[in-house]
């Protein structure tokens, strides 16, 4: 894809001529694309495209340093950089070694842990993921105005500390890792549970946290457990979502996914990199999430799932980092093991002390729980709440009706 | 069989720049159209003509004098010519019709090729 071939060529600019000159870089990335635009529609598509836009990028990337006199003395260095791409051109082992470290440096420092999170996400979006400013907007549901401006800013700040361009050394590449983790955590998390907009899944997110994962626990900086477990949990989560929304794009619930349309190769896929995260003493919080994602894998049906698991996962979660989010999840896991009065109790301490989060599972839950317990009316109230907060198209649809239906008894 | 031109013309200050996908699927497009046109053995050939340094050049009082572009005032340029092959007007003009240059272009001018003739 052009996008991963911006990202590709990009990294490898940089590594060659430093990351002050990344504004330059992504002009001429963008010139070599559009040369494409023009040119192959009438030559037609050369037979190595991503050979030819690299060679015109570069190229063009020489013409515009050799104006800058500043760069006279660094020249010959960088035109020996180059011609050993030349030679390097047919694709060999080092070539692909080159390329992965290339990306990653660019991963690494667009995630460095001076930035904000959501500075970092669309920085990584723009630089290693090929994606505009505009199509970032889109996708986080931000003005293209203020994706650029965080773009820019970020930028600045990375220049402005001197940060340098290198691979994480030994001791600090655990809190680096992190750093990247959760980047990719956000981004897919985006993609995934869009909390507003019209589309429920934007799937183009999660398919680039992914591809970066992948590209990360390929290499051997990270290829660590607790990347191989999120990249686990992403890939069980992937593999429900043909079943995840229907025809008409309306959010179905996993009680009522079709689960034969679930992607059995991306839950092998899960799979595989469960074992391999299961290498080592580690146990992150990817790892338990992994986990329950890998029971709801392995489930015919709601009623077969490994609930008492679950709920063990939830508990080991909780007592890493208490949150609201978990105890209403770890709720609604109860719910399916012991019934719902055990369910409700459990929520009870959280439910009488605040009773209104802005958090819309914790009103579905609790109206889900309470119907049953046949309090109908704070039930309703439940669901009109979860459907007021929902600024997703597709689940507010999905809640208003589950309130017109309370409404009708 | 005659041949005909299909004069692409463009307005290159038109649209914002486009994303690497977008233009991915652009290409994509003009591609599968310039393919299917190679398989009917219906295409001639083509080239995109620059946007940038056109210059004019006339006889004025006996001396060649050259000025800026056809376009210095106008937007649009001549930016690139499709030659194809086809029974008669009427079909150079139906095949010119699919061309996506009409999605991402400003026109395009259908002329024939005014062959020696025996």
């Amino acid at each position: 894809m052009f996008r991963h071939q911006a990202g590709e060529i990009t990294a490898r600019l940089v590594t060659a001529l430093g990351w002050q000159h990344l504004d330059l870089i992504e002009d001429v990335v963008q010139d070599a694309l559009e040369k494409a635009l023009r040119v192959w529609p009438f030559r037609g598509v050369p037979e190595q495209p991503s050979s030819w836009l690299t060679t015109v990028a570069r190229n063009a990337a020489l013409d515009r340093l050799r104006r800058e006199r500043s760069w006279d003395q660094r020249l010959p260095q960088v035109e020996a950089h180059f011609a050993r791409w030349q030679a390097d051109q047919t694709v060999d082992e080092r070539f692909i070694e080159e390329l992965s470290d290339d990306q990653l440096r660019m991963i690494f420092i667009c995630c460095h842990p001076s930035l904000s999170n959501a500075a970092r996400v669309c920085l990584t979006l723009k630089t290693v993921g090929g994606f505009s400013t505009a199509e970032i907007g889109s996708g986080l549901l931000l003005r293209e105005a203020t994706v650029a401006q965080r773009i820019v800013r970020a930028k600045r700040r990375l220049r402005q500390q001197h940060i340098a361009l290198e691979l994480p050394p030994a001791d600090q590449l655990a809190q680096r890792l992190d750093s990247v983790l959760q980047v990719i955590y956000l981004m897919f998390n985006e993609g995934h549970t869009a909390s507003q907009g019209e589309q429920l899944l934007r799937l183009d997110l999660c398919h680039e946290a992914i591809r970066l994962l992948r590209l990360l626990v390929n290499h051997p900086l990270g290829d660590q457990p607790r990347a191989h477990a999120l990249l686990a949990m992403m890939l069980f989560h992937a593999a429900r979502f043909p079943a995840r929304t229907n025809s008409v794009g309306e959010l179905v619930l996993l009680a009522d996914q079709d689960r034969s349309r679930w992607e059995p190769a991306l839950i092998a896929d899960g799979f595989r990199s469960l074992h391999q995260a299961a290498s080592g003493t580690e146990l992150s919080r990817y790892h338990i999430e992994a986990e329950i994602s890998a029971c709801h894998a392995l489930a015919k049906n709601i009623e077969s799932t490994d609930w008492s698991r679950i709920v063990i996962c939830y508990d080991r979660l909780i007592a890493l980092r208490p949150s609201l989010v978990l105890t209403v999840n770890r709720a609604a896991a109860l719910f399916h093991l012991d019934g719902v009065q055990a369910a409700w109790e459990s929520l009870s301490t959280v439910a009488t002390e605040g009773w209104d989060f802005g958090y819309i599972p914790f009103h579905v839950v609790c109206a889900t729980l309470l119907e049953e317990l046949g309090q109908t009316e704070t039930a309703r109230r439940h669901w009109a709440r979860a459907k007021d907060l929902s600024q997703n198209a597709a689940s507010g649809r999905y809640l208003a009706e589950r309130e017109q239906h309370l409404r009708a008894i | 069989m005659a041949r005909y031109m299909l004069l692409l013309h463009d307005d290159p200050s038109a649209g914002g720049p486009l994303s690497p996908d977008q233009i991915q699927a652009v290409i994509a497009e003009y591609v599968a159209w310039s393919d299917k046109l190679a398989a009917n053995n219906q295409l001639l050939g083509g080239d995109k003509l620059t946007n940038e340094g056109g210059r004019v050049l006339k006889i004025n009082g006996g001396d060649v004098v050259t000025s800026d572009g056809p376009y210095a005032e106008a937007k649009e340029v001549l930016g690139g010519y499709y030659a194809i092959e086809a029974p008669n007007y009427g079909e150079a003009v139906k095949i010119a019709s699919t061309c996506p240059h009409l999605h991402y272009g400003s026109r395009i001018e259908v002329r024939e090729i005014e062959e020696l003739g025996d």
